[in-house]
């Protein structure tokens, strides 16, 4: 589904990701965890395609399409869902509305028939149910007063509505309490755990991957993948600390 | 026959005197008097053709513990200059929602001068514009309180929001206080379109202008909120949107 080949890439002029690498299948759920400074939001953002992050070598292919060539509207129409580890706030423009453009910009992007009001309260109904977030939420304005956690959960009802094949989730776990990260990773569980969506998930910690149980664990450092495994690598890299595990000259 | 103003003249300093020469001399203002204890909604849409000046002049006196609502929606013509002088009894209130939205070389304005000549009455002011291209944007609002106007309570909110790096927007709040127990706010800001929202809006799949023309819409929504009738709240709205439509 996605197959990123020796991908670099440059913010300000600053060298990031230095020759990533990595393939994920459909059906499958792949973490990448590493230390602080390893590039692993910016591998979220360079996919996803915010501007300033310069693709400066490689390839990154999505369906058959060179991700690249798409504009980040254009990816979002073809399938990926890119989970903020900081929601934007957007005062004066509800979710609810928010939610119904996107989706119907998506829509016709692919050449389907647009969701009316009534069709698309039922969806957002539906999916905000399985987020254990109340309808009067995504009557406010998008994320704004919202705590942490609640942010995270409309980013989940968000992708429920949305539907992507792949999502690539960006410190989802970040600032969610115990019950929390319960809920959330049950929905990522519900929306995108099916055998023709991926999820590649991006996170300092292990314990959302209690929830999640990933196929394949990989260690970001430096701007390369330096090791992959089972979701044993998790464990252990919980267990020994990133420097035990990939040697401290590669994560330094 | 009055000489054409010109640029050094306060209230005129930013406007187009040229196109102004095509509709000199102005006729006398409109004259709105609300009578004590009466409530008025006036509403204009300054919708004139590409090329025209358009100026409307009101003179506005509001009798004691009346109310007067005025919504401005100044978006047409090369010249859209709309100016508004009240006048405001003992305990009355004055209210103006005001939106421009400018392109091309147009130069738009809300001209306001609002006096306190009695005391305990209230004024608000809300003004919202949008500019891109060459156009010019401004608000010049002058807000003055009798010696004898005591608990005077105005504010004017004044928001600009640049498309283009060529348009320009002018705020000018002007106070003028002789009673001494007064309560005058006033701010304003010029900014652009938040970059961030506009990346992750277009993450959800909104395309760029879907995603500008939602921001902006939230951005002048609440101008309008207190228009008391429907129809007129509606034709405001639908114009601000299709002007909105074409701007991004």
């Amino acid at each position: 589904m996605l197959t990123i080949d020796t991908l670099t890439n440059e913010i300000d002029g600053k060298a990031i990701l230095k020759g990533l690498s990595l393939t994920i299948n459909a059906g499958e759920i792949h973490a990448i965890m590493g230390p602080n400074g390893a590039g692993k939001s910016t591998l979220a953002y360079t996919l996803g395609g915010r501007p300033g992050y310069e693709v400066t070598g490689g390839t990154a292919t999505f369906d058959g399409a060179d991700l690249f060539d798409l504009d980040p509207h254009e990816r979002a129409a073809a399938g990926l869902f890119l989970g903020f580890q900081y929601p934007v706030e957007i005062p004066g423009v509800s979710n609810l509305q928010f939610l119904r453009e996107s989706l119907n910009s998506q829509k016709r992007a692919r050449g389907e028939k647009e969701l009316n009001g009534g069709e698309f309260i039922r969806l957002a109904k539906e999916k905000a149910a399985l987020l254990g977030l109340d309808m009067d939420m995504l009557k406010r304005p998008v994320n704004v007063g919202f705590s942490g956690g609640e942010k995270k959960r409309a980013e989940m009802v968000q992708m429920g509505i949305l539907d992507p094949k792949l999502a690539i989730l960006d410190e989802t776990d970040s600032g969610l309490d115990i019950d929390a990260l319960k809920i959330v990773g049950a929905g990522i569980n519900a929306i995108m755990r099916k055998p023709d969506k991926a999820v590649l998930l991006i996170t300092h910690y292990q314990r959302l991957l209690d929830y999640v149980k990933p196929d394949y664990v990989h260690v970001l450092a430096g701007g390369r993948i330096v090791k992959s495994g089972g979701p044993e690598l998790a464990l252990e890299l919980e267990r020994e600390g990133y420097s035990d595990v990939v040697g401290a000259e590669v994560v330094g | 026959m009055l000489d054409l103003p010109t640029s050094s003249d306060e209230s005129w300093r930013y406007s187009d005197l040229s196109a102004l020469q095509s509709v000199w001399p102005l006729p006398a203002p409109v004259r709105i008097d609300v009578a004590a204890g009466d409530s008025a909604h006036h509403h204009l849409l300054q919708n004139a053709a590409d090329s025209a000046a358009a100026v409307h002049d009101y003179v506005v006196t509001v009798g004691d513990g009346a109310r007067c609502d005025f919504h401005v929606l100044n978006i047409g013509g090369k010249l859209g200059r709309v100016t508004i002088d009240v006048t405001l009894g003992r305990g009355s209130h004055f209210e103006l929602g005001g939106a421009i939205l400018g392109s091309g070389d147009q130069t738009l304005e809300i001209v306001t001068s609002v006096t306190h000549a009695q005391p305990d009455a209230t004024s608000g002011q809300t003004i919202r514009s949008i500019l891109s291209q060459r156009a010019t944007g401004s608000y010049l609002g002058k807000i003055a309180v009798a010696r004898d106007a005591q608990r005077t309570d105005a504010f004017q909110s004044v928001k600009a929001m640049l498309l283009d790096r060529t348009a320009t927007a002018n705020a000018k709040p002007e106070l003028e206080i002789y009673a001494d127990d007064v309560k005058c706010a006033h701010g304003a800001t010029v900014g652009e379109l938040d970059k961030a929202a506009l990346f992750y809006m277009a993450s959800r799949g909104m395309d760029p202008a879907t995603a500008k023309t939602l921001l902006l819409r939230s951005f002048v929504a609440g101008v309008f909120d207190s228009v008391a009738d429907e129809a007129v709240r509606e034709t405001l709205e639908a114009a601000a949107i299709a002007k909105l439509e074409a701007m991004v």
